[in-house]
């Protein structure tokens, strides 16, 4: 088995909404996962965490999670991942607010 | 119920403005991400998964009107238009954003409430039987007791910084409907030979990845010595409690590593040296306590009215016999509202709901309401003449679901659907359950079931003392579920087997179901319980329905 290529996304809250935000390419915050920038090498996902956490005033608990290139941009891996572009399962609430 | 002294309102107000101003500080940037973590949580605001969410204490789970009304235009101005009711009988609002909270802070201080010690490592809210002052077993009302035990613990400045939370649950009666047994210190009532009061004191109980029963290490405390005592141990486990390890740090693990006797002995040292210095105190501040808790005066009226529609109107009868517990006086109730309505979240009430419940508190209640950490809602003294038309008024806004006791009465932790402690979703697995045998139409004939669902390890949906408790857990990445049988968080307190490998998320309700069906063949009659049945037999029979039936079924 061949070990799973490096790909993962920076992730973080809204410092005052607390919604959850990925960090683009192009340095802006998005709500949307599959806009994130999908980052390949290790060392420069250690560089855009880097990037993310000294923006102290807009986003807090900034961490790298795990991601795979999708049709529409990148997707996250875990459930865990997979809830936060959604929202909670009992009300139609947080993100998939916005889709109904 | 207690009043603030203009102590307490200036206290708590002068909270809300050091954290107003730590949030402006926050949001212009002047202070850090690593600075202000610890200071929402000394005034119980988490960043969970989707949102912010703020902890708010209801002391002992009593509530009155005026402040549940509050909660409801919290909930409406800042948040969504619902709460969420814990197992520790707090109230969460799972969607403030972090700009509003002072406000929601100043709106709660507003009516004498806070969400000081709802996190971090301090002694918690001190949690309560439901049904104090109220049972028709109680020995004493606890809540004066749970009271002094608040005022003493906020803001105590040596319990500031504990090894670890601190939990504390207080029972008036000998049947133990507040789990002492699985609490940091657990308080139960007894009257010794001599017939005066006191309480057994069990210590080190506690859920969470190392579940363990309290083991009591006082027999009879006399009530008058509960402050110095309580104040020995919680100075004896700061001393020695493990600052090491976090997964460590509970007390019962300290009674574990030091062992009992050793520990009872440096309490009692501590205690002897304490109990001079209270001086009596403490014992006139509980009697100025004492009378803020004095029962209502209750009337005297013809309960004639309830027995004809007990007799005639069978919804009445089957919500009167699972949602109705014996009241001290013999013309009262104590009334559960069931926050259990079959598909939905278990604890949620919308505003609208607390509303009305608060009107008919002042209506027919007394004035008086409790949040249960079964995540119910209780009106402790009712006049059985009012029930009928409680009733009818419950019924209207969804609260009249007859099922207190019952399958489809579960406790759920908020789960992955909110918490960022969470490995696994709880609520759609108790929606699912619950829904299922409504289906089924046999949860009455099934009976007295406690089945307790946690997202987590750390086991706030108590699943390790439900008669079935199901944990949810991530496996390699994919949501699992495990089954523990046997569990019981009464006076009679077990931690629950664990019965083998888990579930899938779409196993774990046919799992459930194959349990239950087992358990309705195995019975003696339709009186012995699940838990009885479990006790009788172990765990053969239901394990075999558990894997044998499921590999049976696949290989057919």
């Amino acid at each position: 088995m061949t070990p799973r290529a490096f790909a993962k996304v920076v992730t973080a809250n809204d410092l005052r909404i607390g919604d959850v935000v990925y960090l683009t390419a192009d340095d802006r915050w998005t709500r949307h996962h599959h806009l994130a920038e999908l980052i390949e090498d290790e060392a420069h996902a250690q560089m855009r965490l880097l990037h993310a956490i000294a923006q102290k005033s807009v986003i807090v608990g900034a961490y790298l999670a795990d991601a795979r290139q999708g049709g529409r941009g990148p997707e996250p891996v875990h459930f865990r991942e997979a809830f936060r572009t959604r929202g909670p399962s009992n009300y139609a609430h947080g993100k998939q607010a916005d889709h109904v | 119920m207690y009043n603030y002294s203009d102590f307490d309102d200036a206290f708590v107000r002068a909270r809300v403005a050091q954290f107003a101003q730590q949030v402006e500080r926050r949001l212009d940037g002047s202070l850090t991400e690593d600075e202000f973590r610890p200071l929402p949580l000394m005034n119980g605001l988490y960043l969970q998964l989707h949102a912010y969410m703020l902890r708010v204490a209801i002391p002992y789970g009593t509530v009155s009107p005026r402040q549940m009304r509050q909660l409801a235009m919290i909930a409406d101005t800042w948040d969504k238009g619902y709460g969420h009711f814990t197992t520790r009988q707090n109230i969460q609002f799972n969607w403030p954003k972090l700009p509003d909270v002072p406000a929601i802070l100043a709106a709660l201080a507003d009516v004498e409430m806070h969400a000081i010690q709802t996190s971090g490592n301090c002694v918690r809210n001190v949690t309560a039987d439901h049904f104090a002052g109220a049972a028709a077993d109680e020995i004493e009302d606890p809540r004066p007791y749970a009271e002094l035990l608040r005022q003493w613990s906020t803001d105590h400045p040596e319990f500031q910084f504990l090894p670890r939370k601190f939990k504390i649950a207080i029972t008036g009666s000998p049947n133990d409907r507040a789990v002492t047994r699985a609490h940091d210190i657990g308080l139960r009532m007894l009257r010794n030979a001599a017939g005066e009061t006191g309480f057994e004191v069990l210590v080190g109980g506690g859920l969470g990845r190392t579940p363990m029963i309290g083991q009591v290490v006082r027999d009879f405390l006399p009530v008058a010595d509960l402050l110095p005592y309580v104040e020995a141990l919680l100075s004896v486990y700061n001393s020695f409690g493990r600052r090491d390890n976090k997964y460590k740090a509970r007390i019962k693990i300290t009674l574990h590593e030091t062992g009992k006797e050793e520990l009872s002995r440096l309490i009692e040292e501590k205690f002897t040296e304490l109990r001079r210095q209270f001086g009596g105190n403490d014992q006139r501040l509980l009697a100025d306590i004492r009378a803020a808790f004095a029962p209502p005066v209750f009337r005297t009226a013809s309960t004639d009215s309830f027995d004809a529609f007990y007799s005639a109107d069978p919804v009445f009868r089957a919500w009167a016999d699972t949602n109705l517990a014996p009241h001290r006086h013999p013309d009262y109730a104590i009334v559960t509202i069931s926050l259990k309505a079959h598909g939905k979240t278990p604890g949620d009430a919308t505003s609208h709901q607390m509303r009305l419940i608060a009107d008919l508190a002042e209506r027919h209640g007394h004035s008086d309401l409790r949040i249960s950490h079964e995540q119910n809602i209780i009106l402790p003294h009712v006049h059985k003449s009012d029930l009928p038309a409680l009733h009818a008024a419950l019924s209207q806004a969804g609260l009249a679901t007859a099922n207190v006791g019952l399958i489809s009465d579960i406790i759920a932790c908020p789960g992955m659907d909110y918490c960022a402690l969470a490995t696994a979703r709880s609520i759609p697995i108790a929606t699912q359950i619950a829904q299922r045998f409504k289906t089924l139409d046999i949860e009455h004939d099934i009976g007295p079931l406690k089945l307790k669902i946690s997202g987590c390890i750390n086991a706030c949906g108590h699943h390790h003392v439900g008669h079935i408790g199901i944990p949810g857990l991530d496996r390699a990445g994919v949501e699992n579920y495990q089954i523990t049988l046997g569990g019981d968080g009464t006076q009679t307190a077990v931690i629950g087997e664990k019965t083998g490998p888990g579930f899938a998320y779409s196993e774990i309700v046919p799992a459930v179901e194959r349990l239950i069906l087992a358990y309705l063949n195995l019975r003696l009659s339709p009186e012995e319980t699940f838990l009885t049945t479990f006790r009788r037999l172990g765990m053969l029979p239901f394990k075999d329905a558990l894997y044998i039936e499921k590999d049976a079924h696949h290989a057919a």
